[in-house]
């Protein structure tokens, strides 16, 4: 194994880095005093060592707000990011195994659907679903879903619009990958369509898709941030990276020094995205595929 | 060329068909409130904003209705047709837009092809950090961090509202960063890429200068990824500016579309939907026209 089939310097960082935060995130929020989560007349507070991100416009502390907030904007981009290299893997495959006419339609469509503003209509989307779907909810008394409707709403329409990259580049490596002569021996041995894309081709995409995933997450994190930051995301008292970033840029003022409610939950989100960023890169380089 | 030119208005009947439908199926009308209207008066309502009837009728009235460029009434501003509030508030956002587009794309070039120039060296790898960054640093948190140093702490730059060029400053730099940093990118994976290949090797070999080597002859070919990625660009920067416009508080078509939104305004909602996808299809036509006269061997 040559240096250049390992992950590099940088990317073992990354890794190292999103570990980390992973870790802080779901262990922090249980290590810090119960009291943190409440509101105190302790406002707008500067860090210290009682508290080190300071406090919110309610007196909570903030770094637990960033832990709690972490873990929904990780757990949105995992499973956005998931959903979202379902249907990128299962639509590519199928275009780039079905002849040209298919094939041709399935990428003009994506094509299409890279310039109209998707977010936009995931935001229409998701508000006229959600009421929906807590209406449903209450009505067959799931309660866990009828306070997270519109978190689980959220994840399936982020996943739902980041799959078109996944998509060209399965397409593209399933039009080599079935010309091969492996692939050619199954067909002349009279293996079906089904059998030879699962047990041939997709096991040949495992790299490049596992690539992708890296690069789709931080989207689905950024996308989740946007939709928060506009109030339009997670709604409290559920709270994400984003959300925490609108309550600090609607704080900013030049009398009150409040300017740690942005720092900090940017900082968070800007080291996760970074890392992310970093690792994608890295296992790019190590497969050698070519970015789009 | 022509196929792709029928295939806009389909496209655009399936944009509204989804819009109309996404806005009118949700539980919940316009016109609900905590206090519950007289049915008389909610009846009158419904048919001033012609949201009765079967909903199949509404949706041709509607259909109706925009092919004669009438995008109806918002139901929120009363007594205001989206035609007019979008032709108050979409001048700013295209100002801002088109600012940021410019700034995205003469950054983005620029520093893309200054990597490329100087393949292995320190100041390569120092512009490919910049760009990692500048990608990582979405716009709602470059916006608030941007006003923090500049608008409060320096006070050099107004922190919000529009009219002065002080005041397009800020947000169309913070519009148009981390695209610049993606079209960097794009630039100089490409533009590594074609200054290994022949014609780049003759030109060298004749003794063009460095200068003229990259900007003159590699920049053309290298330039396609980049020009391709315009349309994917223009809408990420209409729904950016959206964040941007909340942001620096300023009076364009996206605040309009977040209230919208949480108002149930539906005719305005679709109205911002729909010209936003004509304008993203329209500019789409341009590049696909101009990658074509860039690059002659496309034939289709």
């Amino acid at each position: 194994m040559s240096s250049a089939r390992r992950l590099s310097a940088s990317g073992k960082a990354a890794a190292l880095v999103l570990a980390i935060m992973g870790l802080v995130v779901i262990v922090g929020p249980l290590l810090l005093p119960g009291s943190y989560s409440l509101p105190s007349p302790l406002t707008y507070a500067a860090p210290s060592t009682a508290h080190p991100c300071g406090t919110d416009l309610n007196g909570r502390d903030l770094l637990l707000r960033i832990m709690e907030g972490g873990r929904i904007s990780l757990l949105v981009g995992l499973c956005g990011a998931a959903i979202s290299l379902f249907i990128g893997t299962a639509y590519g495959l199928v275009a780039g195994s079905s002849g040209a006419g298919t094939d041709n339609a399935m990428m003009r469509a994506v094509d299409i659907l890279y310039s109209v503003p998707r977010l936009i209509f995931i935001l229409v989307f998701i508000n006229a679903f959600n009421e929906r779907l807590q209406l449903a909810a209450s009505h067959h008394g799931w309660d866990w879903l009828v306070g997270s409707s519109r978190l689980v709403i959220l994840i399936l329409s982020l996943g739902i619009i980041e799959w078109l990259t996944m998509a060209r580049i399965v397409r593209g490596q399933t039009l080599t990958l079935r010309e091969r002569s492996y692939v050619a021996a199954a067909r002349v041995l009279g293996v079906g369509y089904w059998t030879i894309l699962l047990r041939h081709i997709l096991p040949n995409l495992a790299g490049i898709i596992l690539v992708y995933l890296t690069l789709a997450i931080p989207s689905v994190i950024i996308d989740e941030a946007f939709l928060s930051f506009l109030g339009l995301g997670v709604q409290a008292p559920q709270s994400s990276w984003g959300s925490l970033l609108a309550e600090g840029a609607a704080s900013i003022n030049p009398l009150k020094g409040a300017w740690g409610l942005i720092l900090f939950p940017a900082l968070a989100l800007l080291t996760t995205l970074l890392a992310l960023y970093s690792l994608g890169d890295a296992m790019r380089r190590k497969i050698g595929a070519k970015g789009d | 060329m022509l196929r792709r030119l029928a295939s806009l208005p389909v496209v655009l009947v399936c944009v509204v068909t989804i819009t109309f439908f996404l806005i009118r199926l949700s539980p919940g009308g316009p016109f609900d409130s905590e206090r519950k209207l007289p049915a008389a008066i909610e009846k009158q309502l419904l048919a001033k904003y012609k949201l009765d009837g079967p909903i199949v009728t509404q949706y041709t009235s509607y259909l109706k209705d925009l092919l004669h460029g009438d995008l109806r009434l918002s139901t929120k501003y009363r007594n205001r047709s989206v035609n007019e509030i979008l032709a108050q508030t979409l001048p700013v956002t295209l100002t801002l837009g088109v600012t940021a587009l410019l700034i995205a794309i003469t950054i983005g070039i620029w520093l893309g092809a200054f990597a490329a120039a100087r393949p292995g060296t320190l100041a390569e790898f120092g512009a490919l950090a910049v760009m990692l960054l500048a990608i990582s640093l979405p716009s709602f948190v470059l916006g608030p961090l941007l006003i923090l140093i500049f608008s409060i702490k320096l006070a050099w730059l107004p922190v919000g509202g529009w009219g002065t060029p002080a005041q397009l400053l800020l947000p169309s730099l913070t519009l148009a960063l981390p695209y610049a940093a993606v079209i960097a990118r794009l630039l100089h994976d490409s533009l590594r890429e074609t200054l290994l290949e022949d014609f780049v090797r003759t030109a060298r070999a004749k003794g063009l200068s460095e200068r003229v080597v990259v900007y003159r002859h590699a920049l053309r070919v290298a330039i396609l990824p980049v020009v391709s990625y315009l349309g994917p660009l223009t809408a990420n920067l209409l729904t950016g500016s959206i964040v941007v416009e909340t942001i620096f508080h300023i009076p364009g078509a996206g605040g309009f579309f977040v209230n919208s939104i949480l108002n149930r305004d539906g005719f305005l909602l679709g109205g911002v939907v729909i010209v936003y996808c004509v304008l993203l299809m329209l500019f789409n036509l341009l590049v696909d026209l101009s990658y074509r006269f860039l690059d002659r061997r496309i034939r289709a």
